[in-house]
């Protein structure tokens, strides 16, 4: 049976002074947890900047569960969520606002929303601080209520972008949790991060990009087989494969 | 080169620092804009000795030995200057107990703390100072090329004002620290400062207009009740005039008592400073608890852009404050308008240009929180709404807070003047919705909390959104009085909007 395509990306280039992105293919596909590692500077955030509509492509085409991102953004990012590495979130709201405002920016029904945000305040231990404001929140703290929001409307393409910087070990878990409960509940999840063992143990599949281009995907045992060491860390698997390209052909 | 962590090694870094902030602010961060910044600078210059010279070239001829009345004029403008000056010592001195930027390097470092604070308070002092002699500069230049160069002295005045501004700024400061606590004296001392710098231009306008009708604010100071009852001429007193005058033996005194005044301040804070600093750097916002009273209400995703906006104005005091003290100004107009429509007279007509000026300034303000100051642009960016839709429910927030503030003051003046209030009703709404045009041109992406530095992001942006609000206020007065002319000053407020279309950036779409 051919599992359906959550994101589908073909072609896509971004130069800001030089390449960023360059010609990249990528494809994940629905229910899937996808990881896409690479060295500082690889084009990680500038591919996910423009997946979501906060970068303009200079070529190729983006689709989204089957809808042209680029052609109708408004009804791709109905079903996208983004959480960037830096928690953005307001100050001056309560976690509880904050939610309820996310909501109304993704017309979620009032009452699901509220019964979904108080479920998600619960599951990220934010209780206690559901109606306190944000401005004296720990940068952990932060980052619960910025996923929270991200999952507040249910969306069934989830991206963050390095979600585990700056988080201690108990956070770090939670979040983890929670994105592996949605990936069980069927949604999809694309993630970056420079923590390989977290790539390694929760991923299903690994995308491994450098110079904008995705030079090597597959499960840890694809990428290790490609590499010609089948016993190695994903941590070896990946130096080699960005340090010798030619592996990863 | 000094040894290091010497009082002079220290200065030196501190006088880098500040020559490199200086240059920072004057070119927006970009080295390439040096040179049209100097240009744009000598432009100015220019500018401000022809005001200058229009303003106080008739005053030049003053006699040194000026009587009682001269005394007391010249000594109100000093300190109406000086309140201005304090205003802007507190923000400095508030800022150097909260920002952190350096301070882990400097209190981890072996260096005595004292000595660090001593020589960061007299950078503050110096700082003060130089902005007050520039700024004064073309005033005294104009006055010493027509009246000869005695009145160079009063560079002297202006730069010991700055010394005494910031001695006191220092001692105010850690006064408030220690009676209200790190925690709260941020916001305060922000407070406090903003209302110095408004606090004597607004009450000498309301002594004005309720003694005299007028919106003067120098007509106070040639009162006779004040003359009469002034300290006599010999008095310690007029020093400061008399050195502005040129009595140079004066500005030896003046000159004397500001280094000594901060000496003192050093001296007795530089310690304390630096143990407030170390309280402050130790602070971390306290928790607020909002009440839960309602379950999430259904809105539409631009009600609640709108509602996000108001709510974060409302929140925060210190954007309150900074955004309000344009309406602060308008205590004055309100007043006259109170005693015109008592009286019967026609002077409510003046209130007109004012409203309008002051809805620009306030619009432009909004504007720049709504549009440029928002704190999670990834979210609204990644939102299910066009960037078309996020725009207008901001530009619709802005001209709601705009409409909710200025028309009380409509309706008063419709009681007076339904013509006139027609005419400051769409004055105000069309003079903000051209400063909230201009912000929409010049967005940036900044935090709420870099609301201070907006002026600094793009100059253009600033001139084009006060000389509109002017444009706007002027063609609101004359459309008052049924003037035809008031067709100019609209075209030229038209210009500046289509100029500003043409400068903007070109990531502003």
């Amino acid at each position: 049976m051919q599992r359906p395509v959550a994101l589908a990306v073909r072609g896509l280039a971004k130069s800001f002074e030089r390449p960023a992105v360059d010609a990249l293919d990528l494809t994940v596909f629905g229910g899937e947890f996808y990881a896409l590692v690479g060295p500082n500077g690889a084009g990680k955030t500038t591919t996910l900047r423009m997946v979501t509509g906060l970068l303009r492509p200079d070529a190729g085409t983006i689709h989204i569960d089957g809808i042209d991102a680029l052609a109708d953004p408004i009804a791709a990012k109905q079903i996208t969520a983004w959480l960037s590495d830096e928690p953005m979130i307001y100050d001056k709201l309560t976690p509880y606002e904050y939610l309820e405002f996310v909501a109304g920016l993704w017309r979620i029904d009032a009452a699901i929303a509220e019964a979904r945000a108080r479920e998600l305040i619960g599951w990220l231990g934010l209780a206690p601080h559901a109606h306190e404001r944000c401005e004296g929140f720990s940068r952990g703290m932060r980052q619960k209520v910025a996923l929270a929001g991200a999952l507040v409307h249910d969306p069934k393409l989830i991206i963050l972008d390095e979600p585990l910087t700056g988080l201690d070990a108990g956070s770090a878990r939670i979040v983890k949790n929670v994105l592996a409960g949605r990936v069980a509940a069927g949604g999809t999840v694309i993630m970056t991060t420079h923590i390989l063992e977290v790539a390694e143990r929760m991923a299903d599949r690994i995308g491994i990009i450098a110079g904008g281009r995705l030079i090597a995907e597959g499960t840890l045992d694809e990428l290790r087989h490609k590499t010609g060491k089948t016993a190695t860390s994903l941590e070896e698997t990946f130096l080699t494969l960005v340090e010798t390209p030619a592996a990863a052909e | 080169m000094s040894s290091p962590a010497t009082i002079t090694w220290l200065a030196e870094h501190e006088l880098r620092l500040g020559w490199r902030d200086w240059l920072s602010m004057m070119t927006a961060g970009r080295r390439s804009r040096a040179r049209t910044v100097a240009i744009a600078l000598v432009v100015f210059a220019v500018f401000m000795h022809l005001l200058a010279w229009s303003m106080v070239g008739g005053y030049a001829e003053t006699p040194a030995g000026a009587g009682k009345e001269t005394l007391v004029a010249v000594s109100g403008m000093l300190l109406l200057s000086w309140s201005l000056l304090m205003s802007q010592a507190m923000e400095s001195v508030t800022r150097a107990f909260y920002t952190r930027s350096d301070l882990d390097l400097i209190l981890t470092s072996p260096v005595p703390q004292r000595r660090v604070f001593s020589v960061r308070i007299a950078r503050i002092a110096i700082s003060v100072a130089a902005v007050a002699v520039f700024l004064a500069s073309p005033f005294i230049n104009m006055l010493a090329l027509l009246g000869g160069a005695r009145w160079l002295a009063a560079y002297g005045v202006v730069a010991a004002m700055g010394l005494v501004a910031a001695a006191l700024s220092v001692a105010l400061t850690v006064g408030l620290f220690r009676l209200i606590g790190p925690k709260r004296t941020r916001l305060i001392a922000q407070i406090v400062a903003a209302v110095i710098g408004a606090m004597f231009v607004i009450g000498l306008q309301v002594v004005a207009i309720l003694s005299y009708g007028s919106l003067s604010r120098f007509a106070p100071l040639q009162s006779h009740w004040l003359i009469v009852h002034a300290p006599d001429i010999g008095s310690a007193v007029w020093l400061p005039a008399r050195a502005t005058l040129g009595d140079w033996s004066a500005l030896l005194v003046v000159a004397a008592a500001s280094i000594a005044a901060l000496m003192a301040s050093i001296a007795i804070f530089s310690r304390r400073f630096g143990e407030h600093v170390v309280a402050a750097a130790g602070v971390s916002q306290g928790k607020v608890r909002q009440r839960a009273a309602h379950g999430f209400r259904r809105v539409s995703a631009a009600l609640a852009l709108r509602r996000k906006e108001r709510t974060l104005l409302l929140r925060d005091p210190w954007l309150v404050s900074q955004s309000l003290m344009q309406i602060l100004y308008l205590l004055p107009p309100a007043l006259l308008l109170w005693r015109s429509f008592h009286e019967g007279a026609g002077g409510f007509v003046l209130l007109v240009p004012v409203l309008v000026m002051a809805a620009g300034q306030l619009g432009g303000g909004l504007a720049w929180l709504s549009i440029s100051g928002e704190d999670a642009p990834d979210l609204i960016a990644s939102a299910p709404i066009s960037a078309r839709r996020v725009i207008w429910a901001k530009i619709e927030a802005v001209m709601e807070t705009i409409a909710m503030v200025f028309a009380p003051f409509v309706v008063a003046l419709a009681f007076a003047s339904p013509r006139a209030a027609v005419v400051a009703g769409l004055g105000v709404l069309v003079a903000a919705a051209a400063s909230t045009a201009v912000q929409l041109c010049f967005r940036t992406q900044a935090r709420r909390s870099q609301f201070r530095r907006r002026q600094v992001s793009s100059r253009i942006a600033t001139f084009a959104e006060a000389f509109s609000s002017i444009a706007w206020a002027a063609t609101a007065a004359l459309a008052a009085v049924g003037a035809w002319l008031a067709a100019l000053p609209a075209v030229i407020a038209i210009g500046i909007l289509a100029g500003v279309r043409l400068l903007k950036p070109p990531q502003a779409a």
